[in-house]
């Protein structure tokens, strides 16, 4: 905290040593990604869109469970702090970035595959419905008002998430009963695929945690920078005053 | 708390004026853009929820406004009224006046979306069995779409640029509600392929939507309410 204050870099000893290592990693798996790794039987060249595809979901649904995660801790009297809002602020805002990127895969894959940019299936329905949710959310945490009311606005809204997604998923899944089956769990994969899938889930965790380290550091610059905005308006605002006492 | 706000519409008839007038607009504004009776027929339980959804918006922000222009909720709470009191009370009066504004709707999309006689398009028809249903559905639907209307319009209160939030918050968050009572509302009005039996089962996803959001509500309002 005295270390953003102070107006310092967002960077610390480990998490630029975490961002030179995903830096190597992310190049170690585009080199697995796009030519180490062999064209799928069925999909060709287009499965290796699902090295993106697949990870970035993955983190996105990571990435909400740590926003609920954080809010119920900012919510619980005892762990009450700024510093858990603010987590829950960066983790759903990476978040909603990669559920984008995870749409946008996803569909470019489904043009591939299925003939069609989207298809009304349960999965691709629900995760859409989850990047609306917190694209609002994060329409929520831009309210104004003091950091308090913000964190505990939010909080409320994340948790009232966690109650809606498993309720949106169950009706669309009995609307929309529809299936693609998770081809890693049946084992149909070569073994280099599975590597590519393996290392891209890696790589992309250590992002997520890089990514949400600096932007919460960042976070907790902009609400000092508010405060201390607020306290020179103030002190401005008194000085005036006392220069006006003593011209008369 | 649901009494004050009735007598509040009662007097102004905001709810009766406008809204129900804008539900209908809205339900002409479906004809004209489907223009087709066998579509209309057979999409018409959809188009009686989308029209409650949009009209849900303006009833909700409106019964926030009501609240907010003179810092009434302040005052209620200064007053001793509990948080989960108002949450409950407000809802209250939401169903009230969002049920009189679904009947009008179903009577005229029952009216208005009946193909001619001589067109292929399947015939609404209302048996008992089927307004039983019908009446279930509505209620539940409306429970739940009042408790998250509640719970979201009193988030947005007070904030700048809630008209736009509203929408964003509450529609995501109701599509549950849209896909089950479109759902059980075909079963009851015969249309759609959709059979009494499932009809019920969608129900009872409308039930456990309210009740979830009823609970949650209860407990999160009171810390939306006190914002400090």
């Amino acid at each position: 905290m005295s270390r953003s204050v102070s107006g310092g870099p967002t960077s610390t000893t480990f998490s630029r040593a975490l961002g030179l290592a995903t830096l190597i990693g992310l190049i170690w798996f585009v080199a697995f990604g796009l030519f180490f790794s062999p064209d799928d039987e069925v999909q060709g060249k287009g499965v290796r869109i699902l090295y993106i595809h697949v990870p970035t979901a993955w983190l996105a649904y990571l990435a909400f469970l740590v926003t609920a995660a954080a809010s119920a801790a900012y919510m619980w009297k005892r762990t009450r702090s700024l510093t858990w809002d603010r987590i829950a602020g960066a983790s759903a805002e990476v978040g909603v970035l990669f559920m984008g990127i995870t749409l946008l895969t996803g569909s470019l894959w489904g043009r591939l595959s299925w003939g069609t940019y989207w298809v009304w299936d349960s999965r691709v329905t629900t995760t859409t419905f989850l990047f609306i949710t917190y694209v609002g959310y994060l329409a929520v945490r831009n309210l104004g008002g003091s950091h308090h009311q913000r964190a505990k606005r939010s909080a409320i809204i994340a948790l009232l998430a966690v109650l809606e997604i498993p309720l949106v998923h169950f009706s669309v899944t009995w609307w929309r009963p529809l299936h693609q089956g998770e081809s890693v769990a049946s084992g149909k994969l070569s073994g280099l695929m599975l590597f590519s899938f393996f290392v891209g889930m890696i790589v992309f965790t250590m992002l997520y945690v890089w990514l949400v380290l600096h932007r919460q550091r960042m976070l907790a610059m902009e609400d000092a920078l508010d405060d201390r905005g607020l306290e020179d308006a103030l002190a401005a605002r008194r000085s005036e005053a006392i220069d006006a006492g003593a011209t008369r | 708390m649901a009494a004050k706000d009735l007598r509040i519409e009662l007097r102004s008839r905001i709810v009766l004026n406008q809204v129900v007038p804008f539900a209908l607009v809205v339900l002409v504004m479906f004809g004209f853009a489907l223009d087709d009776d066998a579509v209309l027929s057979r999409v018409a339980p959809g188009l009686i929820w989308l029209a409650t959804m949009f009209s849900l918006l303006i009833v909700v922000q409106r019964a926030f406004a009501v609240e907010t222009a003179d810092g009434a909720l302040d005052a209620l709470q200064v007053a001793g009224v509990r948080p989960s009191g108002i949450f409950l009370g407000k809802t209250a009066a939401l169903v009230v006046q969002l049920i009189v504004l679904q009947i009008v709707a179903v009577a005229l999309a029952v009216l208005l979306y009946q193909p001619a006689s001589g067109s292929t398009g399947e015939r609404l028809r209302l048996d008992l069995p089927g307004l039983a249903l019908l009446a279930v559905t509505l209620l539940a639907a409306t429970c739940g779409l009042a408790f998250v209307g509640t719970i979201y319009g009193g988030l947005a209160a007070g904030a700048t640029g809630r008209e736009t939030l509203l929408p964003l918050l509450l529609l995501p968050v109701a599509a549950p509600v849209l896909i089950g009572a479109t759902r059980a509302t075909q079963a009851s009005l015969h249309v759609g392929g959709t059979s009494m039996r499932e009809g019920w089962a969608w129900v009872a996803l409308l039930v456990t939507f309210a009740t979830v959001f009823g609970i949650g509500g209860s407990l999160a309002f009171g810390s939306l309410m006190d914002d400090q």
